[in-house]
């Protein structure tokens, strides 16, 4: 795979908390153009993972997006370098209205004296992301009393309109009803044909349907990485999920907690 | 109506400018014209501290701090132009004849020295301490304590150096402020009307930084710091920006204070002005636009005349305060008025919230 | 050498009564998360406890010690009747519990100010404390021996009554997880009320240590307060161990201070350095892993 100017190289990555080893040498890799799964059961270390990237949890070994590394770098400026998150409860801003959230993330770009004056008219790139997540509507809504799924809608807009190179999104269908998640699925794979796109899941039928390729973690090491068919049919990945991989539901793989 | 709905604060600034610098003057005497002044100041540090606090989540209750330095710099200056270029003050000659004046004096006798630092003195200060603390993200009830005990911690330092600051007696008897003699009726008005007018500036300045993208930001790193680094901000660069701007406002209003009251002493930056500040922001709302400025003047009123008609009864009334609003109104009186706006206002329809069903989901676009 | 030692021995000294001071807050705050600026009055109420000991029992000898359990009593049940009204609305509040406490603090001072007379009251020393203990060549004052006696008294009794009754381990059950203390039935309010009476007794305990220095006025909560939190803070929220190391460290150094500039200036010296402290160790000496200033 040639390493394009937004792909994240993740090598050997290692978060260790007071002791206890979360994430065991690492590695995978993501370019654009593919909708990249890494999934787990529950304590495998997908978001630890995630965290140590976006430099929530300190981690060593290599991320690299392009040819920047990320570990050690503190969030703020991870995110200047293209890098975004989404996380598990969706974390907009409550009391702004979903207008204010998208121009917040966009004032990435912008100077920091331009922060003083009152916003004018709206940024093209935000009404292109309000487009994309559906979201035109309810740009004056103020973010807190919009559905879950609008709520996770909105992060992924507030990404685009960051012009992340990199998203990492984590669990972003968990409440979702089936219409929502096809809807979800399908703005990935759009949004995934420039960018490097990156999830965290859970949901087998998701993963099935949208994943270009998959890492599976088990205990905080690679279990088994491909396509969803080479993964599915591997025999490592079957034990871990009781042999009925696939159709694995939820609670199966919840079993292998410990 | 909705039409006119944003510039509704403007306008109520305007009222409050027209009262402030055109009725007033004509309708008080000149007792309450020096109390409504005294008002102003207090208010225009509570403007500031409505901006950190209200809108930034920081809670700084050693606000003494920044209107100690204002109010000791412009009474340094103060005291040098009254005692006459190249003289030493009294009370320097009264405790040590011999010595000359201190060091860090000499350059107050400038008037354009003493207007700088006034502005620079808080900034400087201001950024270390905000640095020193955000960086090492001390928040919330610390932030308080830590800001707190370095108030005490000046007032404790300037009442021992008697010799160089005035000690505990402070610094008073000004006879010029400026050039202008201060005991004459028409320059008192003058002063008051300066001090009004830069209560009507800070707050002009709360107004604009609160509708900026940069209040949206403040108000975003109040209420989820946390987020606010995955949109690329350092939030304690957030925070030291509002910081800085509280720092500023509340050493003007320290040094608007000395030529009206006519005298600074360590009691009145010390732990119990700094709270007196609090309260009054409180009480009026601290997160509204006229709430500090109001409740810090209501305060002040109370301060003035009830503590010295019933001084047992005020500081009950005092403490009461904080406990009741803390208690029952959070948000102050002004969250009050905004019940009561919403209520009038019934005929708007509250934004439903979406279901799952009715939602329209993302389009599919080309692929 | 010998210039060193007095400073060390009245440091230790001042040390101990900045965490008499400052191990109910300790308590109150690490465990419950409660700011109590009234922590000071409630100091300022076991001194004045002292005086009227005094008054009824006219000899110093035995007042002082009847005192000691009489102003725990009192300043607890200050504690109690504060938690009762207020404070029990504000858990997992403290900049709240903050500002409510800075308005009681107001009013208890008033009151003290009403109830006595402005100038304060005077607290006679018992004649056992009357004298010196002579150490390397200084006459170190018995009084200054009492209050680190008393402060090692009260640390221990704190430290053994939370980890070995059943209490104490309800207490840390409560602090560690309330709402999982909760479900396992333990009756996390009458923890806290309990909690809130030791601590607040525990200031009450310091406020007749602190009266024997002198005398008592309505402001000398107001002196101990600040202080007292920093020594908290440094020390790790709710750590006994840190506030006690912290409590010393602050109160010998404040001692070698004023030995070399003055006494206010050794307030703000030490100040300086508990703040530069909290720079490279924000959380204090000591921590529960995620509790503490960041």
């Amino acid at each position: 795979m040639t390493v394009a100017e937004g792909s994240l190289v993740v090598t050997d990555l290692h978060v260790e908390f007071d002791g206890f080893v979360a994430v065991d040498g690492v590695s995978f890799d993501a370019h654009p153009g593919e909708v990249r799964f890494l999934i787990g059961p529950n304590g495998a270390g997908k978001t630890t993972c995630i965290d140590a990237i976006t430099g929530l949890s300190r981690g060593t070994g290599s991320a690299k997006v392009g040819d920047q590394e990320l570990l050690r770098k503190p969030s703020h400026k991870i995110v200047r370098l293209g890098v975004g998150r989404t996380f598990q409860t969706a974390s907009v801003f409550e009391k702004l209205t979903v207008l204010q959230n998208l121009d917040i993330a966009a004032g990435l770009h912008r100077s920091s004296l331009s922060l003083f004056r009152a916003r004018r008219g709206v940024d093209p790139a935000i009404d292109q992301a309000l487009d994309e997540t559906g979201l035109g509507k309810e740009r004056a809504t103020p973010a807190g009393i919009l559905s879950h799924g609008q709520k996770q809608w909105l992060e992924i807009a507030m990404l685009l309109v960051q012009d992340a190179k990199v998203l990492l999104l984590d669990e972003p269908v968990a409440g979702m009803s089936q219409d929502e998640r096809t809807a979800t699925g399908e703005l990935l794979g759009w949004i995934a044909m420039n960018r490097t796109v990156v999830v965290v899941e859970h949901d087998m039928d998701f993963m099935r349907r949208f994943a270009t390729r998959v890492t599976v973690l088990h205990q905080g090491h690679v279990l088994s990485e491909g396509t969803v068919s080479e993964v599915q049919a591997d025999p490592r990945v079957q034990a871990v999920y009781l042999g009925t991989a696939g159709a694995a539901p939820v609670t199966t793989m919840s079993r292998e907690n410990n | 109506m909705t039409k006119l709905r944003p510039w509704l604060p403007l306008i109520g600034i305007g009222v409050f400018a027209f009262l402030l610098l055109a009725v007033a003057p004509l309708m008080l005497s000149m007792h309450w014209i020096s109390n409504l002044g005294k008002y102003c100041a207090w208010a225009i540090a509570a403007v500031g501290i409505g901006l950190a606090w209200g809108r930034g989540g920081m809670l700084v209750m050693g606000q003494g701090v920044f209107f100690g330095l204002g109010a000791y710099a412009m009474a340094m200056h103060l005291t040098l132009e009254t005692a006459g270029p190249d003289s030493l003050p009294t009370f320097m000659i009264l405790y040590d004849p011999l010595a000359g004046l201190p060091a860090f004096w000499e350059p107050f006798r400038s008037d354009a020295f003493t207007l700088l630092a006034i502005v620079l003195l808080p900034v400087i200060v201001a950024s270390v301490l905000g640095f020193a603390l955000f960086k090492r993200r001390v928040k919330g009830a610390y932030l308080a304590i830590l800001t707190q005990a370095l108030a005490v911690a000046l007032a404790v330092l300037i009442s021992s150096t008697i010799r160089e600051t005035g000690g505990d007696t402070g610094l008073s008897n000004f006879k010029y402020f400026f050039g202008f003699v201060l005991n004459d009726d028409g320059n008192k008005i003058m002063v008051y009307m300066i001090a009004a007018a830069l209560l009507i500036v800070c707050l002009l300045v709360a107004w604009q930084l609160s509708r900026s993208r940069f209040g949206e930001l403040l108000v975003a790193t109040r209420d989820a710091e946390e987020r606010v680094r995955f949109l690329g901000y350092d939030p304690a660069n957030v925070k030291l920006v509002a910081f800085v701007i509280a720092a500023v406002m509340a050493s003007i209003a320290g040094a608007m204070f000395v030529p009206i009251v006519g005298i600074i002493t360590p009691q009145e930056i010390g732990a119990s002005a700094s709270i007196l500040m609090i309260a009054g922001v409180a009480l009026g709302g601290r997160a509204s636009l006229f709430g500090p400025a109001l409740g810090a003047m209501a305060i002040g009123w109370g301060q003035s005349s009830l503590a010295s008609s019933w001084p047992s009864g005020w500081i009950y009334i005092l403490g009461l305060t904080f406990i009741g609003v803390t208690l029952f109104l959070p948000m102050g009186l002004s969250s009050l008025l905004g019940k009561a706006k919403d209520l009038i206002w019934r005929s708007r329809p509250a934004p439903v919230p979406a279901t799952a069903a009715a939602v329209q989901t993302p389009k599919e676009v080309k692929k | 050498m010998d210039a060193l030692i007095p400073p060390l021995l009245n440091g230790t000294a001042h040390g101990a009564l900045l965490l008499l001071a400052a191990l109910g807050l300790t308590l109150t705050f690490g465990q419950m998360g409660v700011i109590n600026m009234a922590h000071g009055e409630f100091l300022m109420a076991g001194a004045f406890v002292a005086y009227l000991t005094q008054q009824v029992i006219s000899s110093s000898d035995i007042s002082i010690p009847v005192a000691l359990p009489l102003a725990f009593l009192a300043a607890g049940t200050l504690g109690l009747l504060l938690e009762i009204s207020i404070i029990q609305w504000m858990y997992r509040r403290p900049l709240d519990t903050l500002l409510v406490t800075v308005g009681v603090s107001l009013i208890l001072q008033q009151a003290a100010l009403q109830i006595f007379p402005a100038q304060g009251v005077p607290v006679q020393k018992p004649d056992w404390l009357d004298g010196q203990l002579s150490i390397l060549g200084y006459e170190w004052p018995l009084r200054q021996l009492f209050t680190i006696v008393l402060a090692v008294l009260c640390v221990i009794a704190l430290a053994a009554w939370l980890k070995y009754t059943s209490f104490g381990r309800r207490i840390r059950a409560t602090v560690q997880n309330r709402d999982l203390a909760e479900s396992s039935g333990i009756p996390t309010r009458s923890v806290d009320r309990i909690t809130f009476f030791v601590g607040s007794g525990l200031a009450g305990v310091a406020g007749v240590a602190a009266s024997l220095i002198g005398g008592t006025n309505s402001q000398m909560g107001a002196q101990y307060i600040i202080p007292a939190f920093l020594v908290v803070v440094a020390g790790g929220i709710g750590q006994i161990k840190g506030a006690v190391i912290a409590a010393w460290v602050v109160g010998v150094g404040m001692a070698y201070f004023a030995d070399w500039t003055t006494g206010s200036l050794a307030q703000v010296l030490a100040f300086v350095l508990v703040v530069i402290f909290l720079q490279f160790r924000p959380q204090g000496l000591f921590t529960v892993r995620s509790r503490g200033l960041a």
